[in-house]
């Protein structure tokens, strides 16, 4: 079956073809989850159980967005959780003392921390030349530490917190939950931008050959930079929604999400050595992940399933990327020989 | 050739120059701390630090060939909770302890096999295969232990918390000690060893050197998971208890304390000496900083700042003399 499909000629449709292939298999996949959860538990269809699986995952969603840029440059962001955290604590903090302070400032004051960090990382890997890996790992411990100063053993409670803000987490328009409306925002926007501008086509160049894009005229450092700045804004922005979803913020929360987000990325078919992956296909990789997460609950499957499921599908969606590349390479190479033969 | 034997000269000079600023860093806690209080110097600072690092440090043995070879293990502190878990489990229904502890031990070879034969006989990515079995491997000891905690190890085993019978020194960091020195004799006088190094060079040339990369590779890993797994048992046995979410989140640690001991993220650079003393370091520095009354989490700031600056003053110092080998070039050509 999957053959046919690399039948085709042209190597640009290939390629075309084996993106559409992925995210379609994601889709897929959520549906058959989805349909088996249904079929455990007729209420996994109810309003509020798909605003839960629409909602759940919108923060992840929101930073998968940024990780998915930064990886397709061929580099990695592991400070996202500790920035979550902190901009969770400062915009809470912000609240206690300003109880007025107007909902779009507060979002404003979440994203500008988060793009501060950002700016750090991406001066230090693009214009220092450290690896991503390792900057981003000292910046996961310094924001974390920076965190616990300032929460210093304090905790941000419920009561602190304005309704208005607090209702962003829970409210719904139209039937769609607000936080929804916000991640799906930020995915459309970013696929948007990484199909159509040439700065954007940059990113993909970088990641699957950084010495041949510099030699095209790319700036690399430039493009780097700015994935690392999307990125932290978008955690940024990200701590300030999971403090309206869940109005309790100490000095620990987002950690460990990091790897969560990365894992959410690759079974969306980001490629984790860079030059390939779509924004939307992380975007569907969060929600099937969340959606396993509540379809084993909905199952009455012990929750304890849950992560052992999850850390399966991703070695899964990780050989079955390969298997594709390979299958995309194997084809891209009959179709250069044969173009040539013609000529 | 002769740029070649330069760059080696060079590469080697660097080194030297790292583990002597481990060392200078290492003496500088130590008075720090000895200024601030009057008891650092004593046993129970080395003891303290020994068992507080002894987990991270053992497996920050095999991480380290692992990131030589050019590849990553983040499962190591997932398999670590495994192991502990099963080990809780066993015990709990009533299996003898020393069956226990070899099925762990087993679970972990079984785990770094699953690690390396994704990683070397399907080729995929290290640093995706090992966050999804940090997952998974996470995900069974939740299956195996549940919210459960396993308590009630014989005192036999639980007294490896204290210290070695008539000494100061930490089970742990005993074992930590002879462990390095195993991993640095096979590391830097084995052919082995050089076939690991070689590896992280250049993995193309190691292989047409008829150099085994792939089945070196998968032994490293089956190493780590077998190493993982015993740090797991030792673990339990401190704490005298354990639970599914044993050693959550120490992965990165041990990443941190391996590239901070001056191993290259790249792979082919690093030594098993300066990974002692990065251990050594980060021991010291806990130690002076809480004897400040620095809370745990703010040291963070610390380990941070240090992994940071452990790789931006090699990479500013290159910068710089890059610069001055272009001025002479340049002279060069100008004559």
């Amino acid at each position: 079956m999957g053959a046919s499909i690399f039948k085709k000629t042209k190597s640009s449709s290939f390629l075309l073809k084996a993106f559409q292939l992925r995210e379609m298999g994601i889709v897929i996949a959520i549906v058959l989850v989805f349909g088996l959860a249904l079929i455990k538990n007729s209420s996994f269809a109810s309003t509020a159980s798909i605003q839960q699986l629409l909602s759940g995952p919108s923060v992840v969603i929101l930073l998968a967005v940024g990780e998915t840029l930064v990886i397709i440059t061929k580099n990695v962001d592991l400070s996202i959780g500790s920035v979550l955290g902190l901009s969770a604590y400062v915009v809470g903090d912000l609240f206690v003392h300003h109880q007025e302070m107007p909902i779009w400032i507060a979002l404003l004051a979440g994203t500008f921390v988060g793009l501060l960090c950002g700016l750090i990382n991406g001066l230090i890997v693009a214009y220092a030349r450290v690896p991503a890996l390792v900057v981003t790992l000292g910046m996961l411990y310094i924001i974390r530490g920076v965190d616990a100063l300032l929460v210093n053993g304090r905790q941000i409670v419920p009561s602190s917190i304005p309704n208005s803000f607090i209702n962003l987490g829970s409210n719904s328009i139209l039937g769609i939950p607000i936080l929804t409306l916000i991640a799906g925002a930020a995915v459309l926007i970013f696929t948007y931008i990484m199909r159509t501008f040439r700065p954007a086509r940059d990113f993909y160049a970088i990641g699957s050959n950084t010495e041949a894009a510099v030699l095209a005229g790319v700036r690399v450092q430039r493009r780097v930079f700015t994935a690392f700045l999307i990125s932290g804004a978008l955690a940024g922005l990200g701590g300030a929604l999971w403090l309206a979803e869940f109005a309790t913020v100490g000095s620990t929360a987002g950690s460990g999400y990091e790897l969560n987000v990365v894992a959410a990325v690759v079974v969306g078919g980001v490629a984790i050595f860079g030059g390939s992956g779509t924004v939307l296909g992380a975007a569907f990789g969060a929600l099937l992940l969340n959606t396993i997460d509540q379809a084993l609950v909905a199952s009455r499957v012990s929750s304890f399933w849950n992560q052992a499921v999850a850390g399966a599908l991703l070695l899964v969606a990780i050989a079955f990327d390969r298997y594709v590349a390979l299958k995309t390479e194997r084809a891209l190479r009959v179709d250069r020989f044969s173009s040539s033969e013609a000529k | 050739m002769s740029t070649f034997k330069t760059l080696l000269s060079g590469r080697s000079r660097a080194l030297v120059r790292w583990e002597f600023g481990l060392v200078l860093l290492l003496i500088a806690t130590m008075i720090f701390g000895a200024n601030e209080s009057k008891y650092f110097l004593g046993w129970q600072t080395f003891f303290f630090a020994g068992l507080n690092f002894g987990e991270i440090a053992i497996m920050a043995l095999p991480m380290t060939l692992i990131i030589i070879t050019g590849e990553i293990d983040l499962s190591v502190a997932s398999m670590l909770g495994l192991s502990a878990s099963l080990l809780g489990y066993l015990f709990i229904h009533g299996w003898n302890i020393w069956l226990a502890m070899g099925i762990c031990l087993i679970v972990g070879i079984l785990g770094g096999a699953l690690n390396g034969a994704l990683i070397t006989i399907l080729g995929l990515p290290s640093i995706a295969v090992t966050i999804g079995t940090l997952t998974l491997y996470r995900g069974i000891a939740l299956i195996v232990l549940g919210s459960n905690t396993a308590q009630g190890f014989p005192v036999s085993f639980t007294k490896l918390s204290l210290p070695i019978a008539h000494t100061h020194i930490a089970w742990d960091f005993a074992i930590f000690i002879v462990l390095a020195l195993i991993f640095g004799v096979v590391l830097h006088s084995t052919a082995l060893g050089r076939s690991i190094f070689a590896i992280g060079l250049q993995p193309e040339t190691a292989f047409f050197s008829g150099i085994r990369v792939k089945r070196i590779k998968f032994s490293l890993y089956v190493v780590s998971g077998l190493i993982s797994a015993f740090a797991g048992l030792l673990y339990t046995f401190q704490q005298s208890s354990s639970a599914s979410d044993t050693g959550l989140g120490l992965e990165l640690n041990v990443v941190a304390i391996a590239l901070f001991g001056g191993i290259s993220i790249f792979g082919g650079r690093g030594t098993i000496i300066g990974v002692v003393l990065a251990v050594c370091v980060f021991g010291s520095l806990q130690a002076s900083l809480t004897a400040i009354n620095v809370s745990a989490q703010a040291q963070n700031i610390v380990t941070g700042c240090l992994l940071l600056v452990s790789v931006l003053l090699p990479n500013l110092t290159q910068s710089f003399s890059g610069t001055k080998r272009k001025l002479q070039r340049r002279k060069v050509v100008g004559t």
